[in-house]
């Protein structure tokens, strides 16, 4: 895992490179950045962003990215021809054109490996929630309904479960990592096998995975191929007592078969931290007890921003001093 | 165990109580009766009695012991024996069982899934998500899991099968022990202040006794601190109920996470509006898997003793 840590030679005032930001960044990014590079912010201007870049951006060199708005592509590109490097803080970079970056000699660099750890963390947080009903009977006391009503309902063991990760990178690895701890027999699909696990079970295809398994955990990158990767044929293979744990992106799940499945019991529960359409929740979801629901908050903890913004500024760093990235995107 | 007498203190599970009356128990169910004082129920019945089959928070105290002459065996569907007059059974001859074991991975599996809870603010997380309003690019930041120093009050099974768990999030590990148990990667700390101190969440995982009842006081809250979280999967009276509430509501304690009180089903409603608290029933080894593994060692148990057999897991 590529570590970083803030830079401690701040240039000089009148020295820092210029870093281009198109939107607005929050003070607390703003003040990260600040002191290391002279931020030049398009949303400041009057002028559109074209006509902005065109007049004010020629020799810009750098530009942050913070959040995806929008597709960053050629149509921009093209008003940014002394650009060298794209520096991401998220993780994904669906919303960069990466293809067009390569072909004008634009390094990408993403989150890399910062926002792991609190996703896995989320996964299994999220798994022994639905398996143990930890949130429905958290309500069940607070209600007065323990004093009320006796025992809440039986649970579901967690030690022991097969678990089928859908995608095993850093994410994936991380989720299984843990998951061993608590005795859990690890599978997953990828697009190829990991010569890296070998205790763990390879499946060419989700469906397979989802016939062995007994809960799956989507940590895979949205892209066309892995779009409703989880049918309605996979949830029927994962069964009715299985569990669905997705900390991906919502589009990973065909979400109105979803919804169906759970209502006919097709599968057991499912701890959802994202959806097709956010902020957005399925109102049916919400009048489910069999389901854990999360507002997107799988790797947003100080920790995460931390670790993404000192790598960004390392990144921005080595490319104005030429030397290597540390968390360049591959195509 | 033909015509047997088990007295039966809780609710039990179905399969438990089918498989008791299948194998020809007469049972007495005690909670049955709840406005029925418990010595006259036991008098009434002193003379069929045999077997008590208790759990975590009913079992057998000295007054009920004398009451039941006839009793043999307590085999308690629990591995907690503080709500047993050990003593007392010791004095009588009478056999004592619990269920090791078997519940163990569960109740560790809850420790860790209570402590990302709390931090991670699932149970708000969910309340917010089915609310409607969350709206499109705001974030909610909580304080990351991993790496955090874990520090357990007790290092038995429980304890570490949690320690095992919490090792595979990076979290280094430190314990309180009657005895240095000299483990080559925890870190022992020879008193429950000094392991608050050096921990950022500190997990209950020893046996009520005695010596552990309020463990977890106020000096050992206040050396956890405004950032510290607490996870209690013992008993109630290891933590003092009434200096946890105050600390919590006054912010002096981060977060915690309580599967048992000192007075259930009761849990201190101030606790209700806090959100850096998650607050579950007892629930510590409630799952199917493992209750039924625990109805078969009691059963198991309770064979073998009127079979005139080794017991599976005597303690006394």
């Amino acid at each position: 895992m590529a570590t970083a840590t803030c830079t401690t030679n701040t240039p000089k005032i009148g020295e820092k490179p210029k870093l281009l930001v198109l939107r607005r960044i929050s003070a607390y990014f703003e003040g990260v950045f600040s002191p290391h590079f002279d931020l030049i912010k398009a949303e400041e201007s009057s002028l559109p962003l074209p006509a902005f870049l065109s007049t004010h951006c020629r020799d810009i060199r750098a530009v942050l990215i913070a959040a995806p708005y929008g597709m960053f592509g050629s149509s921009l590109l093209d008003q940014l021809p002394s650009l060298g490097i794209v520096a991401c803080t998220t993780a994904g970079v669906n919303h960069i054109d990466v293809d067009a970056c390569r072909k004008r000699g634009i390094a990408v660099t993403n989150a890399g490996e910062m926002f792991t750890p609190d996703a896995a963390d989320f996964a299994v947080g999220l798994l022994v929630d639905v398996l143990r009903k930890v949130t429905m009977a958290d309500r069940y006391v607070r209600n007065g309904l323990w004093m009320l009503k006796g025992d809440y309902p039986l649970g579901s063991k967690v030690s022991g479960k097969r678990v089928g990760i859908v995608g095993l990178g850093s994410i994936g690895s991380h989720v299984a990592k843990r998951l061993v701890a608590f005795g859990c027999p690890i599978s997953y699909f990828s697009r190829a096998p990991k010569p890296n696990y070998p205790s763990y079970r390879y499946f060419p295809n989700v469906l397979e995975l989802a016939r062995e398994s007994d809960v799956l955990i989507l940590s895979c990158a949205l892209t066309d191929e892995t779009r409703n990767i989880i049918n309605r044929d996979v949830m029927v293979a994962l069964g009715k007592d299985g569990v669905i744990i997705n900390v991906g992106r919502g589009a990973l799940i065909d979400e109105p078969e979803l919804v169906r499945c759970l209502k006919e019991g097709v599968i057991g529960g499912a701890g959802l931290d994202v959806f097709v359409n956010e902020p957005e929740v399925p109102e049916e979801l919400t009048h489910m007890d069999n389901v854990v629901l999360s507002d997107h908050r799988a790797v947003t903890t100080p920790e995460a921003f931390k670790g993404v913004l000192e790598l960004a500024i390392a990144n921005l760093d080595a490319f104005f001093s030429g030397k290597p990235l540390l968390s360049p995107v591959s195509c | 165990m033909d015509k047997i007498g088990v007295l039966v203190a809780f609710k039990p599970l179905p399969y438990l109580e089918q498989e008791l009356t299948r194998r020809g128990c007469r049972l007495f169910r005690l909670w049955e009766t709840p406005e029925s004082p418990v010595l006259e129920f036991c008098r009434q019945n002193a003379a069929d009695i045999q077997a008590i089959v208790g759990n975590s928070n009913y079992g057998a105290d000295a007054a009920m012991i004398d009451a039941l002459p006839k009793l043999e065996i307590v085999a308690s569907f629990s591995v907690g024996l503080d709500r047993v007059d050990l003593p007392k059974c010791k004095e009588r001859g009478i056999r004592v069982t619990n269920t090791p074991d078997v519940l163990t991975d569960d109740v560790a599996d809850l420790a860790i899934g209570l402590a990302i809870s709390v931090m991670r603010r699932i149970p708000s997380a969910d309340k917010y998500a089915r609310s409607g309003a969350w709206k499109k690019g705001e974030y909610t930041l909580t304080t990351r899991f991993s790496g955090k120093r874990v520090g357990i009050l007790g290092l038995g099974r429980i304890g570490l099968a949690i320690a095992k768990r919490a090792e595979a999030f990076d979290c280094p590990i430190s314990y309180y022990s009657r005895s240095d148990k000299s483990h080559p990667n925890y870190t022992y700390h020879s008193t429950p202040v000094d392991l608050a101190a050096n921990c950022d969440i500190l997990v209950v995982a020893c046996a009520l006794t005695e010596e552990t009842h309020h463990i977890v006081n106020r000096a050992v809250i206040d050396a956890l601190g405004p950032k510290g979280v607490l996870i209690n999967i013992g008993r109630g009276p290891h933590v003092d109920e009434p200096e946890l509430v105050a600390a919590l509501v006054e912010g002096r304690l981060g977060g915690a996470g309580l599967d048992v009180f000192e007075n259930e089903p009761h849990v201190p409603e101030e606790l209700f509006a806090l959100d850096n608290v998650v607050l579950v029933p007892h629930v510590g080894s409630a799952t199917i898997e493992t209750r039924t593994a625990m109805a078969d060692m009691v059963l198991g148990n309770l064979e073998a003793h009127f079979l005139k057999k080794p017991l599976l897991t005597p303690v006394v």
